[in-house]
């Protein structure tokens, strides 16, 4: 049992080091991409685990519960878990393609692999120390990832993307500070049953809001949102595109953990706090995209609007909008990826992301036009497509709780979001390139064609399955928000009571 | 003895914040030092203070007798401050390239990956400066040029 849960950490983390070890060779790529294959069955056999057991947990070097740490996997962890093997393995295709052998040579897919490593064990983890360590891990390797190759604008992004996230897990250290000292324990599950013998529920309450606000900046949620379009569109591509699709959702994740596991006390005033952060995120976030012309910043900001709509299920607190939530979290990963791709392929054959420096694909590459329609359509809430099954959801769960106004908000943010996509239509696919250039997908060479479109078609496909058939997928959400919601199977299987 | 220590990381997060508030990014990274330590002294008072009593089983026995210092959070302690510690070795290591690279330490001087000017509603005065201006784009772009061109606001730096 402890070797599946293990798996999924152990797996990419032996990657790193045997991709470093061959990172001047060819080889070291090819590395990196069977690591993540074999990453993807792993967390596959997981799954298949979680669903025939429901939660399973697993103790590291047998210290029972509350004393050592333990790795458990609910639906959501599971679900996690694939979602982030998937999108590696999307990634590290398209590195082949489009990762310089000069970034190669300086550690490129070893330092992608442990962010893969410390994503998985983020999810996996019972243990609350055990979490903010996975978030330093992720931290540095992404501090890595980002200012590799040192360009100018990357060292600028990097600075206020290194300085705000440092701030936010001092913040979280704190807490988990605060938190040990009136509980006594740092286990998940037993936190579950301690915080409800704290006395001084007061303090109980302000330590959730410490925790608020270091998963608040990993998330970026509104006001502490800043770093993200600073940096996110900075470095290459394809770390652009894992970044966006995983790294703002581990705090989201976080957040909903820890929100419905420990602090479930207090939930008129916490949840509150959450619900109107979430409405401000999604509005900021989408006015910003509104503002910006490029490419890649605009679908930066779309990731801080789209925060919003999960925050916003969580908030709910009903197990309609954690169903939201949950289901939101999965297509938005697969979604946000694949339009970074979709930017990249634009960027590689148009010469720019900047929408005032790019046309013609319309025209020139069609497939590349269609495969962009799908997860633009998505994003923005379209039937048949993920996107809208996920807003859908949420908006229910809204208008379930009579709250006009939040659910006006959403549905007033979609059409905002589809305003800000037909400006990347009206501006990189339909007129003439400004440099009279003829962006042809047929230009690039075959082997680097296939590279960088196969992760894209991979992950539209995905999209469009969701979209078509919900059915499997909402049913899913459904058994993990109940579990959210009635933690009693995590806690008994963490302590080890077998139920 | 802890109202000693609790004021002390009060001082400590006071002026942290004080100095983050500066735009020059050198004091920001002094702040942030004083805040990782404020927050390492969080934990372990959050142990509570026993002095003199180290953790220590006598030998045969399975649990310390009497009351003993709480050993966990000086575990805790110790990995934060390792950790603390690459981090911010990264940030100044950060820090020092940014100054070698952009010329300045002076955040509000840092706008090159967000220049002033992106938004096309606001036309910018100056039509050389303006942001986003590939040098000759060229379908054909090589692997490296991917990753390295600059996207433009040189005029700035």
């Amino acid at each position: 049992m402890s070797w599946i849960l293990v798996n999924p950490i152990l797996i990419p983390l032996v990657t790193a080091v045997l991709a470093y070890l061959f990172r001047t060779s060819p080889a070291g790529r090819w590395i990196s991409v069977a690591g993540t294959v074999v990453l993807l069955f792993a967390s596959l056999i997981l799954m298949g685990e979680v669903l025939e057991h429901g939660v399973i947990a697993g103790q590291m070097s047998n210290w029972q519960a509350p004393f050592g740490i333990t790795l458990v996997a609910d639906y959501l962890g599971g679900v996690m878990v694939v979602i982030t093997a998937i999108t590696a393995m999307a990634t590290v295709i398209y590195t082949l393609a489009e990762i310089p052998e000069r970034l190669e040579r300086l550690g490129f897919h070893a330092l992608l692999q442990v962010l893969v490593a410390a994503v998985c064990g983020a999810f996996l983890t019972g243990d609350l120390f055990n979490l903010y360590v996975w978030f330093e891990v992720m931290l540095i390797s992404s501090f890595g990832l980002l200012v590799l190759g040192g360009s100018k604008e990357q060292l600028d992004g990097g600075i206020k993307y290194v300085t705000l996230n440092l701030v936010s897990t001092i913040m979280f250290l704190s807490g988990i500070g605060l938190l040990y000292g009136i509980t006594g324990t740092l286990n998940m599950a037993d936190l579950h049953l301690a915080v409800r013998e704290v006395e001084n529920a007061g303090l109980l309450t302000t330590i959730a809001v410490m925790f608020m606000v270091a998963f608040g900046v990993k998330a970026a949620l509104f006001p502490l949102f800043f770093w993200l379009p600073a940096s996110y569109h900075t470095p290459p591509v394809a770390v652009s595109a894992i970044f966006a699709g995983l790294l703002t959702k581990v705090g989201v994740y976080a957040l909903i953990r820890s929100f419905t596991l420990i602090f479930d006390q207090d939930v008129t005033f916490t949840h509150t706090i959450l619900l109107w952060l979430a409405v401000a995120t999604m509005v900021t976030g989408v006015l910003g995209a509104a503002a910006m012309n490029d490419f890649r910043r605009i679908l930066s900001f779309h990731i801080i609007s789209q925060i919003g709509y999960m925050v916003l299920g969580l908030a709910l607190f009903t197990p309609l909008g954690l169903v939201g939530a949950v289901f939101y979290l999965v297509h938005h990963i697969i979604v946000k990826a694949n339009l970074f791709f979709v930017a990249g392929v634009a960027k590689r054959i148009g010469g720019s992301t900047d929408l005032s420096r790019l046309g013609g694909l319309y025209a020139h590459a069609p497939l590349l036009a269609f495969l962009f329609l799908i997860p633009a359509f998505s994003l923005a809430g379209f039937p048949p497509l993920s996107g809208f099954w996920a807003k859908y959801v949420v908006v229910k769960a809204a208008l379930d709780l009579e709250m006009w106004f939040v659910a006006g908000a959403s549905l007033a943010v979609g059409l905002l979001t589809i305003y800000s996509m037909t400006k990347i239509w009206g501006a990189a696919f339909w007129p003439k390139h400004p440099d009279g250039i003829k962006p042809r997908l047929g230009d690039l060479p075959a082997g680097e064609r296939v590279a960088l479109m196969a992760p894209i078609v991979g992950l539209a496909v995905l999209t469009c399955i969701i979209g078509l058939f919900p059915e499997p997928f909402v049913q899913f959400a459904e058994t993990s928000a109940e579990q959210l919601l009635d933690p009693t199977a995590y806690v008994t299987t963490v302590l080890g009571v077998q139920p | 003895m802890e109202l000693l220590l609790a004021l002390t990381i009060g001082v400590l997060m006071a002026s942290s914040v004080y100095l983050m508030l500066d735009r020059n990014v050198i004091r920001f990274l002094f702040g942030l030092i004083l805040l990782s330590n404020a927050a390492n002294l969080v934990i372990f008072l959050s142990g509570r203070l026993t002095a003199g009593a180290p953790p220590l089983i006598d030998e045969g026995a399975y649990a310390p007798t009497g009351v003993v210092a709480n050993a966990l959070p000086q575990a805790l302690v110790l990995t934060a401050i390792v950790i603390g510690f690459g981090l911010l070795a990264f940030t100044l290591a950060l820090v020092y390239r940014t100054y070698r690279s952009l010329g300045t330490v002076n955040s509000d001087e840092m706008r090159l990956a967000e220049p002033v000017s992106a938004p096309r509603t606001t036309p910018h005065p100056d039509p050389t400066a303006a942001p986003g201006t590939p040098p000759a784009s060229d379908p054909t772009l090589d692997k490296t040029d991917a990753t390295t061109t600059p996207t433009g606001g040189e005029a700035r730096a």
